[in-house]
């Protein structure tokens, strides 16, 4: 057993030295990403396509020597098989997958007015300006989904003025649903919108404007024609940036979205936490990963196309 | 007219982003345990803070993860953006860089719970990490912000002017020297701000904490984490105005001698 796993490695090393050659500045962080990047994900493919078992570690291994001369790889489908029968898991997909579209669709909504009110102001305070929507993102991620923990909840900041100004009787239903989920995510990947709005709103002629104003368009249709089309670039790399984090988010549908809102970053964490199930956990996050990738590559291929069609 | 309403939705985009923030201040020094009810300017929630052994004890251990991971992922990372930036293309580059930027989009979830199957692998096989506890949550905190600070690094790598460090080479410098002398104090901004970076994601992080922390290794997100899913908590909010103050100023501090380094290049 030993043996089989030196062999490895000194084969690995052999290999590490012919692909990296005489820069061993490529070593360090390399073997680290190798040992402790690449290598969990590899466990995670192969884990969930095992069984799960009661045993510590809890799931079958997929490959066994069976007798001297039989060595048998059993691959176990059943685990995504039931990810895509279950009604919880496709219901989760779902979930997750319209509180990513919904939060990035607001992002761009706040976020899009926000980036050409700082690119129009003046030089002198837009510095200034991009730090105050940074200046948020440093403190505890927890500390500003707890913020609106403290705006929503039923005895919460909201729900008292309203009952003070007397609106309302009954405190209302703001937190533990979709919706307050979604408002955590907008508040908290914000920046990530606004800054490559930002970047690429800054770089258009104003002088285009003008000349649309000067041949008479109004200024909502000289917006809608010369700055949205300059400023698609930004929305891509925004979008990607707020629906990648969005889609994989546990904490904050965990603490506002209550119980039904179900996200797969928080079926991941009940498999393995609460039914100590490895292998469905295992097969849950591959999947979330081709969703996280998938975004990522097409956002890739147009930015290929685009320069292609420059050319 | 146009200027007003750019004022008016930048005033509003603001609100949103500072409401919250502002609200958790002010309630922190609040009397009553209830938003509901403002009793009079009290400090007793920091001084409930402060005398609650297990939130100190995390507040440690935190610290000592997150100073820890910060300063070795800013040193690999620093190698790795040199690597990306300098090094001729050698075989294997398009999956180096890959393997250092991945983890940048990689969902928190996924990447705790492939480590700590890693963890219980590598236990099992080699007797090493023995348990969980602190090094494994440095190590996978250095995971982590390995790739923001590669990717701060090489930002501002690609932007330096390579004649200084062609000219220094060509008048007979080790490369060693050229990097310590020249490109080290140069891309010392950018550093700085890898190693905050890292620092304030390694304080922040709770769900990678909570796969791959042991007994004994619990930190201070985790407990905020822990108290928050029973709702409101007067000691998190003197915690977050603590912390709020603490990070804000270390922002701005590191913002005001950034610019002051630029400003003084620029006019050099």
């Amino acid at each position: 057993m030993y043996r089989i796993e030196e062999r490895i490695i000194s084969w690995f090393l052999d290999l590490v030295k012919k692909v990296t050659g005489k820069h061993f500045l490529v070593f360090v962080p390399s073997i680290w990403m190798i040992i402790f990047f690449i290598c969990p994900c590899l466990i995670l493919i192969k884990i969930s396509f095992s069984e799960s078992l009661i045993a510590s570690p809890p799931y079958t291994s997929i490959v066994d020597m069976v007798s001297d001369y039989t060595l048998q790889i059993r691959l176990n489908l059943g685990n995504y098989l039931v990810l895509f029968t279950d009604e919880m898991y496709i219901r989760g997909f779902i979930t997750s997958f319209l509180i990513a579209v919904a939060s990035t669709v607001c992002c761009l909504i706040i976020g899009f007015p926000m980036a050409y009110a700082i690119a129009r102001s003046s030089k002198k305070y837009r510095s200034i300006l991009l730090m105050l929507v940074l200046l948020p993102f440093w403190t505890s991620f927890l500390i500003r989904v707890y913020a609106w923990i403290m705006l929503l909840s039923p005895s919460g900041f909201i729900n008292t003025l309203l009952m003070k100004l007397n609106l309302i009787d009954v405190p209302l239903q703001l937190m533990n649903n979709s919706y307050a989920a979604c408002i955590g995510i907008i508040y908290t990947y914000l920046p990530f919108m606004i800054f490559p709005l930002y970047g690429a709103i800054e770089k258009i002629d104003y002088s285009l404007l003008e000349a649309a104003y000067d041949l008479g368009s109004t200024p909502l249709r000289a917006f809608f024609s010369i700055v949205v089309p300059l400023a698609v670039p930004g929305v891509y790399a925004g979008s990607v940036l707020v629906f990648v984090p969005a889609i994989g988010e546990f904490v904050i549908p965990e603490l506002l979205g209550g119980a039904q809102t179900l996200t797969i970053g928080r079926l991941v964490w009940n498999e393995f936490f609460g039914n100590m199930s490895w292998p469905t956990a295992a097969a849950l996050s591959i999947i979330l990963l081709i969703c996280v990738v998938f975004p990522i590559v097409l956002a890739k291929k147009r930015e290929e196309i685009n320069l292609l069609a420059k050319e | 007219m146009r200027t007003r309403w750019l004022k008016i939705v930048l005033a509003m985009g603001y609100l949103f982003l500072y409401f919250p923030l502002i609200c958790i201040v002010i309630y922190s020094f609040n009397e009553s345990r209830f938003v509901a009810v403002w009793s009079g300017f009290s400090l007793k929630w920091y001084k409930a803070l402060f005398s609650d052994p297990i939130m100190l004890r995390a507040t440690v251990t935190s610290l000592k993860i997150a100073c820890i991971s910060a300063t070795v992922s800013v040193i690999f990372g620093t190698i790795a953006a040199i690597v990306i930036t300098r090094l001729p293309i050698f075989r294997g580059k398009s999956f180096f860089i890959g393997a250092v930027t991945a983890p940048l989009v990689m969902p928190e979830v996924v990447m705790g719970l492939s480590l700590l199957m890693l963890f219980v692998g590598m236990e099992k096989y080699f007797g090493w990490p023995n348990g969980r506890g602190t090094t494994t949550v440095i190590i996978a905190h250095i995971t982590l912000t390995l790739s923001y600070v590669t990717m701060v690094v090489q930002a501002r790598l690609q932007d330096l002017d390579r004649f200084i460090e062609e000219a220094a080479l060509d008048l007979g410098a080790s490369p060693l020297k050229v990097f310590f002398v020249i490109t080290l104090p140069m891309i010392s901004p950018s550093i700085v701000v890898g190693w905050l970076l890292s620092f304030a994601l390694s304080l922040d992080d709770v769900v990678i904490a909570s796969f791959v922390a042991g007994p004994g290794s619990t930190t201070l997100p985790m407990i905020v984490f822990s108290s928050l899913r029973f709702g409101i908590s007067p000691e998190v909010n003197a915690l977050a105005t603590i912390l709020m103050t603490v990070l804000s100023i270390g922002v701005i501090i590191s913002a005001a001698f950034i610019y002051k380094k630029q400003n003084r290049r620029d006019h050099a």
